[in-house]
Parts: C-alpha cells; structure tokens; sequence
C-alpha cells in the first residue's frame, strides 16, 4: 500500500516541481548569473549578492529605481567583483517583465559614443562598462577605475555573466 | 578673483529669518554668498585627489567665504556655539561618484583645531554602505570622530510633515546641534540635480516617497522640516568629480572634474550654481539642457518661492565667487 502510494505521489511531486519552476527560480536564476571567483580568468567575487524586488530597489539606487519600475523591473541583484586585486567592478542584473522593458533601459543609457558588443540580444560599451540584454535580463557592468586591460577585462567578465543567464 | 552675478538686493525678511546662523551677514548687504573654489591640478595621474592640495583648497574656499584670516577662525564663525557637528555625505552612487572621504575628513581635521571635541564630529549617511561608498570606515568610538549610518541609529518615532513631505528624521539629525552638508554634485535623472537640497534625502526614513514629479515640490518640501531647515546651515558641497548625465548612479562614460568645492549656506543658491554647473558641462559635451531633456531642477525655484523661503536662486541676489 506505502509503495503504490510513494509510485503516485513522487511523479506528481516531481510535476509539480517543474511546473514552479520557472516561478520560484527567478531569484535563484539571478544569482547564479554571477560568475564564482576563478570562473573568468582574474575576477573575484568580493562581495555576496545583493537582491532588492522592485518594491525596495530605491534602497539601492534611490531615484534611478523609478525608470526601471516604469520599464517592469521584477528584481534586481547586484554583486561587487575585482580583477587581478586592482579594477574594482559592480555588477548588476536586472530581471524585467519583458524583453521590452530591457530594450527601453538599454536605449535610455545608450549614447552616440558607445561601441556594440556581441553580448546577448544586443550590447553596447563604454570604456568602463558595458550594458547588454539577453530576454528580458538586461546587464549592466561598471569599473570604478580606467585601466588599460580593463575594457578587456571587463568583456571577459560580461561573458561569463552571459554563459549563465 | 573673480566676482559674478553680484547683486546687493535684500534677501525677504522670512527667508532671512531661514537662515539660521546668521552667517549671511557676511555675503554682504543680505545677499547670498557661494564661494567656487578651484584647483586644475587637484587630481593625480590617477583621479585621486591630492590630499595636501585638497586642503589648501578647502581653507581657500573656507577663508573667502568668511573673510576671516584661516580656515580654523572661519569654520570657528561658522559653526558658533554649536558643540556636536554632522557631516552628512552622500554615498548613494557607489564608489565611484560618492563624496570623497578626503574632504569629509579635512573638515573634521579643520573642525578639530576650530575646538570641537573628535567625537562630537558625526560623520554619517543613510547607511554603512553609502559611507563604505565614500570611503569611510563605521566607527562609533566617543573618543574619535565618529562615523555611522541612520542604519545604526535608526529614525525617530515621531512623524514630521510640511507640505507633500511625511517622513521620520535620523536619530543622528536629532544628536547634532548643527549639519555642514557635503553632498557631491550630480546629474539625477528625475529630479535634474542632486546637489545641496536633494542631499536631505538621505536624512529621512523614505526617500522614495519624495520622489514624484521629478522630486518637485519633494525637495522644497523636505528642506522646510523645521529640524533640517534650521541645522543644515552650512553646505561644503564636493564638485571634485561629477556626473553631467546619466545620475545618479555611477556613470564613468559621463564623469568629469570640476575640481571644485562650492561653499555657502543657501541651500537654494548653492543649487542654483551647481545646476549651471551642469548645464555648461552638458552644452560642452554637445547634450541637450535638462529643460529640454524633461526634466529640469524645478525644486529650485519652489524653495526659493514664498511659501518654502529656503533661499534665492535669483542671481541678482546672488554673490558667487569664484576663486
């Protein structure tokens, strides 16, 4: 009796995992995209992830929450990295509602003198950051200082957040 | 020196009246005094600033703004019988475009041979991480100048409101008898400029509700607060390094240097200059004025009208220095 009941119970269990999936994962999906210290070449993880739902994000970045609230910002999470002990980065992914909404962020923040990076759906940079969108995970990662392997550096790190979204 | 947009106008005798310490006495006639110090080789070669130059200039600004001899007689008239002085920052950007802990620490240094007692100096912000932001370590020793978030104190019980704003103060506005602001100057994407007055924000325990209609009248609102109306009565305002699109989170695509400091006790003035600071640099870099990007500092003007008397942001009333 115990087993037949085990034999009904485990596959509908192992349904209903699948089916919450894609609900509950979303703030694990937002922290496994950021790279463990040794996974890119020179970059550490120095700090842990920081998640804010779309409710606290002002915590973090005060009056530039409201745009990505208008644009379906559903969390943020953000991580600190260094690079080879010298270039300090932050790295933040941002979860939308919609591809749109990362499409809409990302014009915002583009200017005339950005260069495109193939990065996701689409990507552009600057000299200390870069700024790309993959679905509706738009990515944004800024250096706190210029150095000169640091645009390469950074691409680097850009990718290995990319290989995990 | 040069001297702009100089005007002897009295200022209202309410907003006079605003102007807790007096100091405006020494602007001359009523007129508001902004001092702009700058120092071209302020940086090194890697964008620090020089600790030895940042100093000088800060005793520079200090001493023109009161005409006093030095920097310590200067900040001695500025602060008057106050015993306990806050520092409050403003770290929120991140690292890279946070108030820099040289200046924060250079006042307290000036503050220290002016005669107050180190651990009647608070140097504080929202929160430990805004302060790690700018460089500052926690530290709660009474023996030293103190360093700490509202985190760490928390807020007061009681509501305070004036207009559009309802919000709870710091425990640390309520410790200080006086609050020389040293916030950073920035570009913000919805209220135009984050300089003096919006750096008030990080006093109080819900930023977020202030921030409609491009943070207007959120701002004026929130500087009439009797408690911070009448303690934030001087601003040595960190125009070190900037952001002139793109705030005010950390944009390294749009930083520069100014290499100032800007100096004075109208909130309203000092934001005043700070914004045509920003206008000139965008107009440099070939980029629209925030008027015509959507979003101009309309706050300015409403803390300068006569129901928030903050100050004047009418440059006939003005006394801006340059130096």
């Amino acid at each position: 009796m115990k087993i037949r009941s085990l034999s009904f119970i485990l596959p509908l269990a192992a349904v209903a995992l699948v089916a919450i999936a894609p609900f509950s994962g979303c703030r694990h999906r937002a922290h496994d995209a950021f790279p463990a210290s040794g996974e890119v070449a020179g970059w550490q993880k120095s700090d842990e992830t920081r998640v804010f739902a779309a409710s606290d994000l002002w915590q973090y970045i005060d009056g530039d929450a409201e745009q990505y609230v208008q644009a379906g910002v559903v969390s943020t999470s953000t991580s600190d990295y260094k690079y080879n002990n010298q270039l300090e980065a932050v790295v933040d992914v941002h979860t939308m509602r919609d591809a749109g909404g990362a499409q809409r962020i990302m014009e915002n923040g583009h200017g005339p003198d950005a260069r495109s990076v193939s990065l996701g759906d689409s990507g552009f940079a600057y000299t200390q950051s870069i700024v790309f969108r993959k679905g509706s995970k738009l990515v944004r990662i800024v250096a706190y200082q210029s150095t000169q392997d640091g645009p390469q550096a950074l691409l680097a790190l850009a990718k290995g957040v990319e290989a995990k979204l | 020196m040069k001297e702009a947009a100089t005007g002897a106008l009295l200022l209202a005798a309410q907003n006079r009246l605003t102007l807790a310490s007096g100091l405006d006495q020494h602007s001359g006639s009523g007129t508001s005094k902004v001092v702009v110090a700058r120092d071209p080789d302020l940086h090194d070669a890697s964008h620090q600033p020089i600790e030895s130059r940042l100093y000088a200039l800060l005793d520079r600004a200090l001493t023109t703004y009161t005409g006093h001899k030095n920097s310590i007689d200067s900040l001695r008239h500025v602060i008057g019988s106050a015993k306990v002085i806050g520092l409050k920052t403003n770290g929120l950007g991140g690292k890279g475009i946070s108030t820099h802990a040289v200046l924060a620490w250079a006042v307290a240094d000036r503050l220290q041979k002016a005669g107050i007692q180190p651990g009647n100096i608070i140097i504080w912000d929202r929160n430990a991480r805004d302060l790690q932001a700018c460089g500052l370590g926690i530290s709660t020793d009474p023996s030293k100048v103190r360093c700490f978030g509202s985190d760490t104190a928390g807020f007061e019980d009681q509501q305070e409101s004036f207009g559009s704003a309802r919000i709870r103060l710091s425990k640390i506005l309520g410790q200080c008898d006086m609050v020389i602001g040293l916030p950073i100057l920035k570009d913000h994407i919805m209220s135009g400029v984050t300089f003096a007055m919006k750096n008030m924000y990080g006093v109080v325990d819900r930023p977020q509700d202030l921030h409609a209609g491009g943070c207007c009248p959120g701002v004026a609102d929130l500087n009439c607060i009797p408690a911070i109306r009448q303690k934030v009565r001087f601003t040595i305002g960190d125009a070190l390094s900037s952001v002139y699109n793109g705030g005010p989170s950390f944009h390294p695509e749009r930083l520069w240097f100014p290499n100032a400091l800007i100096v004075g006790e109208d909130r309203v003035a000092l934001d005043q200059v700070a914004w045509q600071m920003i206008e000139r640099k965008r107009a440099e870099a070939g980029m629209p004025t925030l008027e015509a990007s959507g979003r101009p500092p309309r706050y300015i003007a409403v803390a300068a009208d006569a129901q928030h008397a903050l100050g004047t942001n009418d440059p006939s009333r003005m006394h801006v220095m340059e130096v």
